[in-house]
């Protein structure tokens, strides 16, 4: 098992610039996410790494070893395909076999390890199967399977659940992080779907534009968005962004909104223009006091909570209320923040201005 | 099931459709089926008329054939009594086999023809198609059309140029000329048919070949080959046939030592009379080799290989 850092690493395709400059560390053991829109270039970072694209410039060290430009079969990373491209004319069994069949494994010793592994994955039932006609769920299973047969550094997934049904999905996913959890192994994992990304990831990458947005943990990336896209990419409903010209200084911990004071983290950099005032839906309490004021323009009942939309002064706004709590539509209610969990936001760079809430996670993502 | 059903065709138009292909197998199966039936006709059967649809089969065409024969004194006749059945059958025109005719040699030179420039069109082909299938080739659209515009035109407008070059380079009459010539005007249909299938195969293939250990050849003839099973099944049939049944060539470039069966069949009339039981038994056995062939590739031609193991 491995720990993988990329430096730099820049690809280009023509003219067309797919993945900036990028820099991460991916430590040993971790279940690792490339988060990001289609086009983003996560897919392209993940081929890079595993040897599939070579990079225009930069390095990946795979156990402090430069491996950038060597060709897949010399790098030991394994690779789930969204599309599972298992081979076609090769039965179950074949299929699981393949990559040790290349490394001139003996026989008894290949069957053995096939054995082995359609044990952890539940296959051993369908080894002698052609893949055409297995279900995606087996399919998925063999698809995994050919990939820690070999006992690789590390595992690069793309989307590997993107071809299941939402139903599937679910059990997929759970299966997918037992697993990790069980062969411990570094692997790095390509999603568009954020939610699939909180639950599974140790850390997560958001990418967007070729960049890379911000690189954390879960929860930073969720609580202490480094720029409005990241914000806005994670969390349903993303984050609610109230825009205000103004400005604000070093030490302050409250902006003016609308003739209102609202609180903020304590500023650690200050700022003036065009600004926003990031908030959560679920950091918003809604009371008939309070002085910034909303009207209730609609309610999306969700079970234990509800969604309610409010026209403030500053733009639409949602809320996330605990459902017994009545809110008719038209009525005008007062929104209180919580002001330990805003994020002020610079709207012409969209960089996050540092506070005592972010400070630690910006100064090194 | 209903009575009724959209997608079920009806009684009546499957009558239809079974009596529209039996007539259409009858047109197409007939000249076949006579010439087929002319090989084993006496000459006068043959030449009768109104045309014998029932007659006594013989394999005299079929001797006719194979043989060379002479005719001889009665003292001689008398004197060595036929030894075998084939020897009967030209006795009874007062003939002798005088020794084996040209066409064993003429059709083994049409199978090492039609199979070497078979062969090697779907060699050249495959690669030539997979690089432009996979690979960012300068002017790729270009090189495609040149390589079609190859068969903007029929090969026999070429014939003088490819006489003369042939004349000087010392190919004319060699079986190595025959099958560069044939290859030559295969390989562009070879390239665009295989390059469609290959086209049709997805990379991810290769690419977990690639990740599972294998070289980019590897990858190639252990996952993109048998996949491409189909396509060059297909198109080696089409290429065979073409180079099979070409005459107007070998004609022109051939007379002895590389000289295929097409050139040589009718070559058979002239020799004594006009002798359509042999021609039409050479046509038969003619016919067979191409026919074989398709029959053994049939199961690649009817049976899509990639059958879902991606989802698209």
């Amino acid at each position: 098992m491995a720990q993988i850092q990329i430096k730099n690493i820049r690809k280009d395709f023509g003219d067309f610039n797919a993945v900036k400059e990028s820099s991460f560390t991916i430590e040993d053991g971790e279940f690792f996410m490339l988060l990001g829109p289609s086009g983003c270039g996560k897919t392209t970072t993940l081929r890079m790494i595993a040897g599939l694209e070579l990079p225009t410039s930069g390095e990946i060290y795979l156990d402090g070893e430069e491996i950038s430009q060597l060709p897949p079969s010399q790098r030991d990373i394994a690779f789930v395909f969204q599309m599972f491209a298992l081979y076609p004319h090769l039965n179950v069994g074949k299929n699981l076999s393949y990559p040790l069949v290349s490394q001139g494994m003996p026989r008894a010793q290949v069957k053995a390890k096939v054995d082995e592994v359609a044990n952890i994955l539940g296959i051993q039932d369908i080894l002698k199967r052609p893949v055409g006609g297995l279900s995606g769920g087996d399919r998925q299973r063999v698809a995994l399977g050919r990939a820690i047969v070999r006992d690789p550094k590390a595992f690069m997934m793309d989307e590997p659940l993107g071809a299941l049904d939402a139903e599937f999905r679910e059990h997929m996913s759970e299966e997918l992080r037992a697993l990790h959890d069980r062969m411990n192994a570094t692997t790095v994992y390509v999603t568009h779907d954020q939610l699939e990304a909180m639950q599974m990831g140790d850390k997560i990458v958001v990418m967007n534009n070729a960049v890379v947005e911000q690189f954390g943990t879960p929860q930073q990336i969720y609580d202490k968005p480094a720029t409005m896209f990241v914000a806005d990419f994670i969390g349903s409903p993303s984050m609610n962004f109230l825009h205000f010209d103004g400005a604000v200084s070093e030490g302050a911990d409250a902006v003016e909104l609308h003739g209102q004071s609202l609180g903020i983290p304590k500023q650690m950099q200050g700022a003036s223009g065009k600004m926003v005032y990031g908030v959560r839906p679920e950091h918003i309490t809604l009371s008939d006091s309070g002085g910034y004021r909303g009207e209730v323009l609609a309610s999306e009942y969700l079970g234990t909570t509800q969604i309610i939309t409010l026209d403030t002064p500053n733009g639409e706004v949602k809320a996330r209320i605990d459902s017994a709590q009545v809110a008719t539509v038209g009525e005008k209610v007062g929104l209180n923040f919580d002001a330990r969990t805003v994020t002020l936001f610079d709207e012409t760079s969209g960089q996050a201005l540092r506070s005592e809430l972010n400070n630690e996670v910006l100064a090194h993502g | 099931m209903s009575s009724f059903s959209v997608t079920e065709p009806s009684t009546r138009s499957k009558w239809f459709a079974g009596t529209m292909v039996i007539i259409y197998a009858l047109v197409t199966m007939v000249p076949l089926a006579w010439i087929m039936l002319t090989g084993f006709k006496s000459p006068s059967d043959a030449i009768s008329y109104p045309p014998k649809v029932v007659f006594e089969p013989t394999l005299e065409g079929y001797v006719n054939l194979f043989t060379t024969r002479t005719r001889q004194t009665p003292e001689y006749l008398e004197a060595n009594p036929p030894q075998t059945w084939y020897d009967e059958i030209v006795r009874e025109y007062d003939m002798v086999i005088a020794g084996p005719s040209k066409f064993g040699e003429r059709f083994l030179n049409s199978v090492i023809i039609g199979f070497g420039s078979t062969f090697l069109s779907i060699f050249l082909g495959t690669l030539a198609a997979y690089a432009f299938s996979r690979f960012k080739i300068p002017f790729a659209d270009d090189l495609l059309f040149f390589i079609l515009s190859t068969r903007m035109m029929p090969p026999i407008a070429v014939a003088i140029p490819i006489f003369l070059m042939y004349r000087q380079l010392g190919l004319s009459d060699t079986h190595l000329g025959m099958i560069l010539l044939y290859t030559g005007v295969n390989i562009s249909l070879a390239v665009w048919l295989l390059k469609g299938f290959i086209d049709e195969i997805p990379l991810e293939y290769e690419e977990a070949a690639l990740i599972d250990g294998y070289t980019r050849f590897q990858a190639f003839y252990k996952v993109v080959l048998p996949q491409a099973a189909t396509g060059i099944a297909s198109t080696a049939i089409f290429c065979l046939i073409f180079a099979w049944n070409e005459y107007a060539f070998a004609v022109l470039l051939t007379s002895g030592t590389a000289q295929t069966a097409p050139p040589f069949i009718p070559t058979i009339i002239g020799v004594g009379g006009l002798d359509w039981p042999a021609v039409a038994a050479g046509a038969t056995i003619f016919l067979l080799p191409v026919m074989i062939f398709t029959i053994l590739l049939r199961k690649h031609l009817l049976r899509g290989i990639t059958f879902g193991a991606v989802r698209k």
